[in-house]
């Protein structure tokens, strides 16, 4: 049993329902009780889908669970058939269902219907959402694609000369971050390359097209989490290769050209030549010093956590004081980036242990899911969302991929924003008991709205308890003259508690019984080399 | 009581004999977990623990929606499959969960264990893991269990299930007590101060309000305590108060003017309140409430409405816009409908209203489109898709998180529905 306060993922069932609404002509047969069907309200609030998920819900209640479930089970599957008329089926069982045993896959066989039915073992008590969709994605395409693979050891024939390279985009579903936006850029910077793109999928993908995949000449795997495990079997099945690289940032975007034309078997010149990338320039403008060695603290998803460290990092010049991830099948590509930039990975999805390293790390911006916007909101950090899970205020009406150089625009525009500008900082550093910029003021292009940013009502008992022993130990180790704690607030809110820190340990290590002014520069100097 | 004399009175009024269409099939409606959103605000020293899935954590928080910037008071306890092995491993997480919760969260005086669909079907026996619990933790902290589990809640029943466990460890009310008033039913501070006033100034007292806003403040109950519903959807709980001796006031529900003046009304007979006095306190409000839904009936009039189940606010709500709106009702869906405690409010209830119970939402939503209505009160999974489809939707969970009872949000219930209608207007302009 684990203590959960906000959790990052669904549960699995809920990953099958974003591949099933993603497809075009599939329904979803779910056995599940009263209550389950709030997941809907995924797609239609949040995302704003303009029409319902197509599940079915049987809604078991307590006095079926003596009686026959199993039959509910069918009635609604057949009357999902007859109502809906969808070319694939898929059944399964939410996690109520799963104790019950009703075997939905059995049930299914049973009714003969005149469709694929693909059942779906997601086991809730172990797997999340993420899981879920990637394997509700494999299975639908093993069910369809299948039967068109040909005997092991078949060589795969050679492209005509004369026909253009065709790829699959594996991954997008609905109800992800902005994946409605990268398949638009990304499929546009295939078609300039000279790549045709023969099925994008799940998203917008029928039953048809999902069979058509083997004919394509090799994959590009948008989001890992979701599509590396198709992608495997396609390159079993078919030999079909696949990309690694994950076109989120410039300069992963250039990676990505050029994998992408070694696949296709393309020379990569000329596409890379025409590259454009406003995001580059900008960064290297003057009015970027300031974002320079910018401490970040980023998580999300593996995928667009370690893309969102590199291009922090090498992109914007900041510095990666904290990545970390929810995704624990992809610990490992998360730990190497981590080793990268000299931070301790954070694999976790206990919302309480990464709200805790934020507020120790005190990092000057967040990137992070709709979490760490809480987390950063309440500690008044600044913070801009990079993966799932979002809120409806992340699916933006306009065009604003993450992924291609249109998408390092929006990377650039969307992390820099809710920073101060560069020259306010410094007036913040100079004139620091000005009304109007002060130590705790918010940024001013920000308006009022944020300007209760630092002064956080709710503080979290676990932030607040941090704080009391910070100042306990203080107490107990060193005093603060009057004069030094109040050159102390002269500090930037933001980094405040790092020179407290610093400086009651300079004190500590020197056995001072009282912090002055003096001990604060010294320890300033101590530290700043 | 007067409660025979009452139903003979309305017995040919309205919808009391009408038929009810029941309906069995997929139910779009939340389960009473949900309830928890309110009432972990309502009960400010309260928390509430779900010992259930991923699934029942996701709920929650996608139903709370906005709410999640705010430390919750509540949290789940995650089941995993080594705790499906073997339900004595189950009731050690559980205390180890519960220690590691009230480590972190002191201020906690009162704990809820909610179970939920699986906790309900692998058995897991709450009340004693509460016995237990409590045991461990008195005198600090107070552990009850509910369930709030979907198969056998709907929605708001989640908090007819938690009062109705509040009740058996409510103090009784002292020997020799004068008759007292209680307010059942979580209302929004603002109402409930509302109420306070108008009992005071009609002179009738003491008056408690029932769940209170502290978890030390728990009403006291007994023979000479009146109940008054100011929620429909308590039958648990008032069964489990009608134990204690607790006489219930038969009313309709105070959602508009006319329900608001009789359930005043049933509380100003039972205490004596002289017909006079009652006028001249209520009055005033009622003419300016009766005022202020004038000004909607211009816009709401004669436009046809379709309810989808719910809250079980539904029938009082359809007989305010009916009666003192003029709106047509096409069907008043509603997921339970408690004969006893809506009698008179169906007794109020236009003649000849179609009435349905549960829900088979495919049929249903071809009988909506069939009847091509004004506008469509339905939970937040149909909204956007009926309006894709050209139709006026207005989400039901607004009725719910919206202070709507009494004189002074009778306009304001009357606006929930007339905003959508006047918004489509003026997109279309």
């Amino acid at each position: 049993m684990q203590l959960t306060v906000w959790t990052y993922e669904g549960p699995p069932h809920v990953g099958a329902m974003r591949v099933a609404t993603a497809l075009t002509d599939v329904h979803y047969v779910l056995h599940a009780p009263q209550g389950d069907t709030y997941a809907d309200l995924l797609f239609t609030m949040i995302e704003r889908l303009p029409r319902r998920p197509p599940v079915t819900y049987t809604t078991f209640q307590a006095r079926d669970l003596g009686g026959d479930t199993a039959e509910l089970f069918k009635v609604a599957a057949r009357e999902a058939f007859e109502r809906f008329k969808p070319n694939t089926m898929l059944v399964g069982a939410s996690c109520t269902a799963e104790l019950i045993q009703d075997d939905p896959a059995g049930l299914a066989r049973a009714l003969n219907l005149p469709i694929p039915v693909v059942a779906l073992e997601l086991p809730s008590y172990q797997r999340k959402e993420n899981w879920g969709a990637s394997e509700t994605f494999y299975q639908v395409v093993r069910a369809l694609a299948g039967r068109g693979v040909p005997a092991p050891g078949t060589a795969r024939p050679p492209r005509d000369a004369d026909a253009r390279p065709r790829c699959n985009v594996l991954g997008p579903t609905a109800l992800g971050f902005r994946h409605r936006d990268d398949v638009r850029e990304i499929s546009n910077l295939l078609t300039h390359m000279g790549v045709d793109i023969n099925v994008v999928a799940p998203l917008d993908a029928s039953s048809d097209d999902l069979r058509r995949l083997g004919e394509a000449d090799f994959n590009v795997v948008l989001y890992p989490e979701i599509g590396a495990l198709t992608a495997q079997w396609l390159q079993r099945s078919f030999g079909q290769p696949a990309t690694k690289t994950v076109p989120i940032g410039a300069g992963a975007t250039r990676d990505f050209i050029t994998e992408v034309a070694q696949l296709a078997g393309l020379d990569p010149a000329a596409s890379l030549a025409r590259a454009e990338s406003r995001s580059r320039w900008y960064a290297r403008s003057v009015d970027s010093t300031y974002l320079t060695g910018k401490r970040v603290f980023i998580f999300g998803d593996a995928t667009h956590a370690v893309a969102a460290a590199r291009v922090a990092s090498t992109e914007l010049g900041f510095t990666v004081v904290g990545l970390g991830t929810y995704s624990r099948e992809f610990a490992r590509e998360v730990r190497a980036a981590a080793a990268l930039y000299g931070v301790a990975p954070l694999i976790s999805d206990d919302y309480l242990e990464i709200e805790a390293a934020i507020a120790e790390l005190q990092p000057e911006l967040v990137l992070g899911t709709q979490m760490e916007r809480h987390i950063a909101k309440r500690l008044g950090v600044p913070c801009a969302v990079i993966s799932a899970p979002v809120h409806v205020q992340d699916y933006p009406a306009r065009f604003s991929p993450q992924m291609g150089f249109e998408g390092a625009n929006v990377l650039f525009d969307t992390w820099v924003h809710p920073l101060m500008m560069g020259l306010e900082e410094h007036l913040i550093g100079m004139f620091r008991g000005d009304t109007e910029f002060h130590a705790d003021a918010a940024p001013s292009h920000l308006g009022a709205s944020t300007a209760a940013v630092s002064t956080p009502v709710d503080a979290p008992p676990v932030v607040a308890a941090a704080a009391q022993v910070d100042i306990g130990a203080a107490v107990a180790e060193a005093d603060w003259a009057a004069d030094a704690q109040k050159e102390l607030h002269k500090i930037p809110f933001f980094v405040r508690g790092k020179a407290r820190r610093n400086t009651e340990r300079y004190a500590r290590d020197r056995g001072l019984s009282v912090i002055t002014i003096e001990t604060l520069y010294d320890a300033k100097a101590h530290f700043s080399h | 009581m007067s409660a025979v004399i009452a139903i003979r009175e309305v017995v040919d009024e309205g919808c009391t004999s009408a038929p009810v269409l029941r309906e069995r099939g997929q139910r779009e409606v939340f389960c009473g977990l949900t309830s928890i959103i309110w009432l972990h605000r309502k009960v400010q020293d309260a928390f509430f623990l779900v010992v259930g899935s991923r699934t029942c954590a996701h709920l929650i928080q996608s139903a709370a929606g906005v709410m999640i910037f705010a430390e919750p008071r509540f949290a789940t306890a995650i089941i995993d499959e080594r705790d499906l092995a073997g339900l004595a491993d189950a009731n050690e997480e559980l205390d180890r969960v519960v220690t590691q919760l009230l480590q972190r969260r002191p201020e906690i005086r009162l704990l809820f264990l909610v179970g939920s669909c699986p906790s309900e079907v692998i058995k897991l026996d709450l009340s004693r893991a509460a016995a237990r619990l409590s045991g461990t933790f008195t005198p600090r902290v107070r552990v009850l269990s509910f369930s709030g589990s979907g198969i056998e809640t709907t929605f708001t029943q989640g908090e007819d299930a938690c009062l109705a466990a509040l009740v058996p460890g409510l103090p009784p009310e002292a020997p020799a007590a004068a008759a007292s008033l209680l307010v059942v039913g979580a209302l929004a501070d603002v109402v409930e101060d509302q109420f306070t006033r108008l009992f005071a100034q009609l002179g009738i007292g003491p008056v408690q309000f029932f769940p209170p806003r502290r978890a030390d403040a728990m009403p006291t109950v007994g023979p000479q305590t009146r109940m008054l519903l100011a929620q429909p959807f308590l039958a648990t709980t008032a069964r489990a108060l009608e134990d204690r001796g607790v006489q219930r006031l038969d009313a309709p529900f105070p959602l508009g003017v006319e329900g608001t003046t009789l359930w005043l009304q049933a509380a100003a007979s039972a205490f004596g309140v002289p017909a006079a006095r009652f006028d001249e306190v209520t009055l005033p409000s009622r003419s300016r409430a009766t005022q202020a839904v004038a000004r909607h009936r211009a816009r709401l009039q004669g436009q046809r409405i379709f309810f989808f189940p719910d809250s079980q606010l539904e029938i009082p709500i359809a007989r305010f816009l009916a009666r003192e709106i003029g709106m047509a009702l096409v069907e008043v869906g509603t997921p339970y409908l408690h004969r006893q405690h809506l009698a008179q409010e169906l007794a109020l209830l236009p003649a000849g209203t179609v009435l349905s119970e549960g829900q088979h939402v495919e049929r249903q939503l071809d009988r909506c489109r069939a009847a091509n209505p004004d506008i469509v009160v339905c939970g937040l999974g149909l909204a956007n898709p009926l309006e894709a489809e050209g139709m006026t939707t207005k989400w039901s969970i607004e009725l719910v998180f919206t202070p709507i009872q009494g004189y002074e949000q009778a306009a304001d219930l009357a606006e929930l529905f007339a905003r959508p209608l006047v918004r489509r207007l003026r997109l279309a302009a």
